[in-house]
């Protein structure tokens, strides 16, 4: 047991770290650097001459080699200190963290909600094999999967604009000062977000469903004389939701993928949009803070669900 | 006279086998539209996405850059679709918006799962450390979205369809690489390539011969798929702003000025470029179902 755990937590370090240097690494790469952005960008304006440039270089560390950039900016990261914004010239770690906390919410309703929808969905669609149900809930199912969110996204507005006068709102309230009207704010994105989500989930609880109905026990509680609805919640829903929950957890790295993009439908001030702001000013140092938050949070998030899976499946850990 | 019969059993069967392909692919495809009609369905969606992109020059009624209608002018005779929001007429540029998404969807499938194919296949002979460290490698790019990796690409290159195509191509090749070497590894135990191996085949020939072919199946299969993912990531940079340049009729691009404030002047410009995401996405989706299903029995119903 112990073994696993370690063995688990042992490959989460060289993974964070391969991250942390594929993130820098992307950046160093880049034809020209940071100071060439900054002098040529259409903010810089005005002429400029070669000294100019050594000296940004010099003050921004990048005449040094790649490699003690690269630990520099690590050690930083590791003391909780991701840089300076390039654009706006003040640390922006803090703004980072609290925006990443909306994101985080906005993902975490999101999943709640496709869960509640899919499980059942997926359930009544596996009791009820090629029935109308089916046919319905996989035809839901693939919707969500081939709708861009975006669309979805805009769809929703453009009905709620239509239909109810309604615009998203200019001013976010915040989780802890107004959490009410927060809520009213979140719930829309993340029923948009959560739908792809939902699409995916039914169809995984569906196919784990079914395996487990065709399982011995299953013939055996029935021919015990249970209930056909303490069957499939005891017996086979208990077996079937390891397998679904595991899958949902890996797709939060692809959840917060649709969250930039409906952050930036649904104005809010979340790490997508700091995000794009950043792409569009060539703001490097805040891409690299954003994708390693990203990063470290799905790997930690992958380390809870094995850690968990091991614990709860005893199979897992002696393979 | 024996020798007689079998020699006209054997000119028959040539003489059948002559027309015999024509009709035997012919019954195949009928086959395939009767057991899957889903995948038929999907299959026609993609030969409109083909026929479209193809003949964009004779069936868009204008030039997809020029600006002949009004502002937000809605559909009208002239314009079937309406205009956008600087009067270009936006059934062209959904015409020619066809071409970016396949060019965009078939390079990114063509250079992204065939170099998945070559890392996977060479990491399972090479083993080792190598294996090991590009295993991380892969770990280290999947706790990131693809989206996400696409968008961190476009940061630090120019905009243009071909650095879109290589941000795509990074954003998806971790899966594929994982997937194609969990199936190379297993196809390495099945029967056919250890007696290959026990006649004395050097590893060479087991991986063009054996193995490689072997991999059609799977080749084919995951690159319809990932043309509706390269398609969809395509299509959601340029609704962000940072994929395909701004003057190129991209359907996600279409998609931007009809978000928040616009939606109420032209609502024609939310709907038909998404559907058309829609429906081109769900084509190679059914499409990609149905070929899984016809050419690989062991990955049916998962």
């Amino acid at each position: 047991m112990y073994q696993y755990l370690f063995r688990r937590l042992l490959l989460f370090v060289p993974t964070m770290l391969l991250a942390t240097i594929m993130v820098f690494a992307l950046f160093s790469i880049v034809p020209g650097d940071a100071a060439v952005f900054l002098l040529t960008g259409e903010d810089a304006g005005g002429r400029v001459t070669n000294d100019d440039f050594e000296r940004l270089r010099s003050d921004l560390g990048l005449d040094r080699p790649v490699y003690i950039q690269y630990a520099d900016w690590l050690w930083g990261v590791v003391q909780g200190d991701l840089g300076n914004s390039l654009y706006y010239g003040s640390p922006f770690g803090l703004e980072l963290l609290e925006r990443f906390a909306r994101t985080f919410e906005l993902a975490v309703l999101a999943i709640v909600m496709a869960f509640i929808a899919a499980v059942p969905l997926g359930i009544l669609s596996a009791m009820k094999q090629d029935s109308g149900v089916d046919y319905a809930s996989r035809v839901i199912a693939l919707l969500g999967i081939a709708m861009p969110t975006f669309w979805i996204g805009v769809l929703v507005i453009y009905g709620l604009t239509y239909g109810f006068n309604w615009g998203p709102p200019l001013v976010y309230a915040h989780l802890w000062e107004a959490p009410w009207e927060n809520l009213k704010l979140m719930l829309l994105p993340a029923a948009v977000v959560g739908f792809h989500d939902m699409a995916f989930t039914a169809r995984v609880t569906r196919s784990a469903m079914l395996e487990v109905m065709r399982e011995d026990y299953m013939r055996t509680a029935r021919s015990k004389g249970l209930r056909e609805w303490v069957v499939v919640s005891r017996h086979a829903l208990k077996n079937a939701l390891l397998p679904v929950i595991t899958v949902s957890g890996y797709q939060f790295g692809r959840l917060l993928g649709g969250v930039i993009i409906v952050e930036q439908i649904f104005v809010v001030p979340g790490v997508g949009t700091f995000l794009i702001d950043g792409i569009r000013h060539r703001d490097f140092p805040v891409i690299q803070g954003v994708i390693l938050m990203t990063a470290a949070v799905v790997l930690l998030l992958n380390l809870v669900i094995d850690m968990l899976y091991g614990i709860l499946d005893p199979r897992i850990r002696y393979s | 006279m024996i020798d007689q019969t079998s020699e006209t059993a054997i000119l028959t069967r040539e003489a059948v086998a002559a027309p015999g392909l024509a009709k035997r692919s012919w019954v195949g495809f009928a086959r395939f539209v009767r057991t899957k009609p889903l995948g038929a369905i999907g299959g026609v969606l993609v030969l409109m996405l083909v026929f479209v992109a193809a003949l964009a020059p004779v069936l868009a009624p204008f030039d997809p850059r020029s600006t002949p209608a009004a502002p937000w002018e809605s559909p009208n005779s002239t314009y079937i679709l309406g205009a956008d929001y600087v009067g270009r007429d936006v059934l062209s540029r959904l015409i020619y918006g066809a071409r970016i998404s396949l060019y965009v969807g078939m390079g990114s499938v063509l250079v992204g799962i065939t170099a998945s194919f070559v890392i996977g296949v060479a990491l399972t002979y090479a083993g080792g450390v190598v294996d090991m460290v590009a295993q991380r490698i892969v770990d280290a790019l999947m706790s990131l979205p693809g989206l996400l990796i696409a968008l961190a690409i476009m940061a630090v290159v120019t905009p243009s369809l071909n650095t879109v195509i290589l941000a795509i191509v990074i954003g998806m090749i971790a899966p594929v690489i994982r997937t194609v070497r969990s199936q190379v590894l297993s196809m390495k135990e099945l029967d056919y390539v250890t007696a290959a191996r026990a006649v004395g085949a050097k590893p060479n020939r087991i991986i063009f011969r054996h193995i490689v072919p072997n991999c059609f199946a799977t080749y084919l299969v995951l690159a319809t798929y990932y043309l509706g993912f390269a398609i969809i990531i395509e299509s959601s940079l340029s609704f962000l702003g940072v994929g395909t340049p701004p003057d190129e009729p991209s359907w996600g691009a279409m998609l931007v000025r009809a978000s928040a404030a616009h939606i109420k002047s032209g609502p024609w410009l939310a709907i038909f470029p998404g559907l058309a995401i829609f429906l081109v996405v769900m084509g190679f989706n059914l499409l990609g179902d149905a070929l899984r299903d016809v050419l690989d029995p062991r990955l049916r119903g998962r």
